[in-house]
């Protein structure tokens, strides 16, 4: 007998309704679900209609990005010419004119380092050794004095590298002060405990204002005859102990989050307070506490440019000077969009950076 | 938060400034300074034609010539000369603390900043008052008609006291607008926050020159208070004193007597006795002063007398489009007077 064949036919295969799957399905499911979804979608729908195309137009479409000043009064659009053609000025301030490759270059130094230990696998002693000898490169090439450089005083350091010298130098420097505070607060020692609350409370209690005030106002009429300490170098100092009272009282938190038992095995295994400290305790704690340090050090590298107040010329100030100019005056909104974006760069590279080292870290 | 804390700080600076004894000795100051190479002058940093860096970030302004010409007095060289940048509050402290030799920073000379603050001011490189701009369209033709106005005025200087005293004295009202930074001030006056803006009148016209439409403000002829601007120096050191005052008349007695950077050198050749006494070719000034005999001849030659200074920074060919007004030779009506140099 012949097997029969018999054809099963194919089940035919009901697709989902066209409006249920591919885009439409993704927009009726998430855009439009309920009146009250549908309204609070065509109502963002509207406002990014009003809103955006100007922006753009704005922006690109009807801007100037390299003209002298009369041609932007007569343009409908932003004018980026105020940027372009006092970009030097903005970015260097008084540094000598035929010698700025020297900050770019340093600048390109610098960068050139954070982009190399951003990945945490190149952190080893000799990475630990070249980062001082990096920035005291950064220093010679700025300030110059040997190898046929000339020699450029740091008043002369100013825009774009004065704000990243005292965010630099402030934030590397407050951090390992401000972990010592931390441990000084509670210790068991009396006069290094009693010595850490005064200092912290002192500095957390007035504004970074009054602090540079002080430092570069009343400081300079207690000093001796004929003593004057940079004044960079004052402003320096000044933000070096305000961050470090702030951070001081974030490692302080995450040494308390650490459980008794931790301190108490380390204890039991014979460590020395020293030991306990680096092996046991700090690694944890210090990790703990990664976010609410990184604000804090975001938010110092945004307060450098208090420094305005007492005449140093940092980014801000010189985005300030050029707009002062009759010539530049009134297109404050250009100018401080480009500074803004400079330091969102900043800002941005810190919080992404420590997002990445906390999901390497596990915390 | 800034705002409520300066008048604190300015109290206490004040408060210290009086109760530190100054101990300078006659010659004292520019003895440091040749020992050094360099004169230190605090200046603006920020006001347009006196005291600004230029896109190149070169020193330019009538205040940052007048510390050039002292350098150039000591020195025979404009350029061995060091601004410092000092924001209205620390600008007398400054030159107190010695961390400046000379104030160049359109400084008011009062009273009070003489004889409480310890300064001396020299004499006067520009004759400075206040007056107001407005839109032609609010109809006015006198600041006594700006009744119940609301004013755009900067806060913390003498300006603010100015005005204040002004309606005052007319019984007029008035309602502050006080804004903390010149480029917004400016914008929230040509977007009509205010009837009328406040300032000195040597700012009013670069403020109109930058309006969206110029024609549309004028300047009111009122001038409402005198703000003579001076270097200063401190208390203590009258040779210092001398030589910063007598360098900044050299640059007025040149215009006076002719003499310019162009000629200069001609001039030396002048038989006219008040000519040869002040280029130094009959000697005695620079003696007297502690200088160099040929210290005018350099102020001029490398400077520029008091109307070429006047004109590079702030004339009729700049921004600011400034006539010389109070600021012309006593020939010609205006107030700049220098005494003999005999």
């Amino acid at each position: 007998m012949e097997p029969a064949i018999i054809s099963i036919p194919a089940t035919e295969e009901i697709k989902p309704p066209i409006t249920g799957i591919g885009v439409i399905g993704w927009v009726r499911k998430n855009l439009f679900t309920g009146k009250f979804n549908t309204l609070l979608t065509l109502l963002i729908l509207f406002a990014i209609v009003k809103t955006v195309p100007p922006i753009i137009r704005w922006a690109f479409v009807d801007s100037l990005w390299s003209s002298q000043s009369q041609a932007c009064k007569e343009a409908a659009g932003a004018c980026w010419s105020v940027v372009t053609n006092n970009i030097r000025f903005i970015l260097f301030g008084f540094y000598p004119y035929d010698q700025q490759w020297r900050p770019i270059a340093a600048i390109a130094l610098l960068v050139g380092f954070i982009i190399y230990s951003h990945n945490r696998r190149r952190w080893n002693t000799k990475l630990l050794i070249a980062w001082p000898l990096g920035l005291a490169a950064m220093g010679i090439i700025m300030y110059g004095g040997i190898f046929s450089l000339p020699e450029v005083e740091t008043e002369k350091w100013s825009g774009i590298s004065l704000t990243l010298l005292l965010a630099i130098f402030g934030l590397s420097a407050a951090y390992p002060l401000g972990v010592l505070l931390a441990l000084g607060r509670r210790s068991r020692l009396p006069a290094i405990k009693a010595l850490s609350v005064v200092y912290i409370e002192l500095i957390r209690g007035v504004p970074l204002i009054s602090m540079l005030f002080m430092a570069s106002v009343m400081l300079p009429l207690f000093l001796p005859e004929g003593i004057t300490i940079n004044k960079i170098l004052r402003a320096q100092v000044a933000i070096i102990l305000f961050t470090a009272a702030y951070i001081a009282e974030v490692v302080r938190g995450g040494l308390q989050a650490i459980p008794r038992g931790q301190y108490e095995a380390a204890e039991a295994l014979g460590l020395s307070y020293y030991q306990k400290m680096r092996l046991i305790v700090l690694p944890q704690a210090l990790k703990t506490v990664i976010p609410p340090t990184v604000s804090i050090l975001i938010s110092a590298f945004k307060d450098t440019s208090l420094v305005v107040i007492i005449g140093l010329f940092d980014l801000l100030k010189t985005t300030h000077v050029t707009l002062s100019n009759p010539d530049w005056m009134g297109f404050s909104n250009e100018a401080y969009l480009f500074t803004s974006l400079i330091y969102f760069v900043g800002c941005f590279f810190m919080s992404n950076f420590s997002r990445r080292l906390e999901t390497q870290l596990k915390t | 938060m800034l705002r409520s804390i300066k008048p604190g700080i300015v109290i206490l600076v004040a408060a210290l400034l009086l109760a530190i004894p100054l101990v300078v000795n006659a010659g004292e100051t520019l003895d440091s300074v040749k020992a050094r190479g360099y004169l230190i002058v605090g200046v603006n940093g920020g006001l347009f034609g006196f005291g600004m860096p230029d896109e190149k970030g070169v020193w330019r302004g009538l205040d940052v010539d007048t510390g050039r010409a002292v350098a150039a007095g000591i020195f025979a060289d404009p350029d061995k000369v060091k601004f410092v940048t000092l924001t209205t509050q620390t600008r007398f402290t400054a030159l107190q603390s010695k961390e400046v030799d000379v104030l160049c920073r359109n400084a008011t000379r009062t009273l009070t900043r003489e004889t409480e603050l310890g300064l001396n001011f020299v004499a006067v490189n520009y004759y400075d008052g206040q007056g107001f701009l407005i839109p032609k369209k609010l109809g006015v033709k006198s600041a006594k008609e700006l009744d119940g106005a609301s004013v755009c005025v900067l806060p913390g200087t003498t300006t603010e006291q100015n005005v204040a005293d002004f309606f005052r004295t007319n019984k007029l009202t008035m309602k502050p607008v006080v804004i903390e930074q010149n480029t917004e001030l400016n914008q929230a006056f040509f977007s009509g926050r205010c009837d009328c803006l406040t300032s000195d009148a040597s700012q009013l016209a670069g403020i109109r020159a930058v309006a969206p439409n110029p024609d549309d403000y004028m300047i009111l002829p009122d001038i409402i208070s005198k703000e003579p601007l001076a270097p200063a120096v401190r208390h203590g050191d009258d040779q210092w004193r001398d030589i910063v005052d007598f360098c900044v008349l050299a640059m007025i007695a040149a215009e006076d007597l002719g003499i310019s950077s162009k000629n200069v050198d001609e001039m030396l050749k002048n038989e006219s006795p008040d000519v040869k006494r002040f280029l130094g070719v009959t000697p005695g000034n620079g003696k007297a002063l502690g200088l160099d005999e040929k210290w005018a001849y350099n102020i001029i030659k490398k400077v520029g007398n008091y109307g070429e200074v006047f004109e590079r920074n702030v004339g009729e060919e700049t921004k600011l489009k400034l006539k010389r007004g109070l600021n012309a030779q006593w020939k010609d009506g205006g107030l700049m007077y220098a005494p003999p140099f005999k």
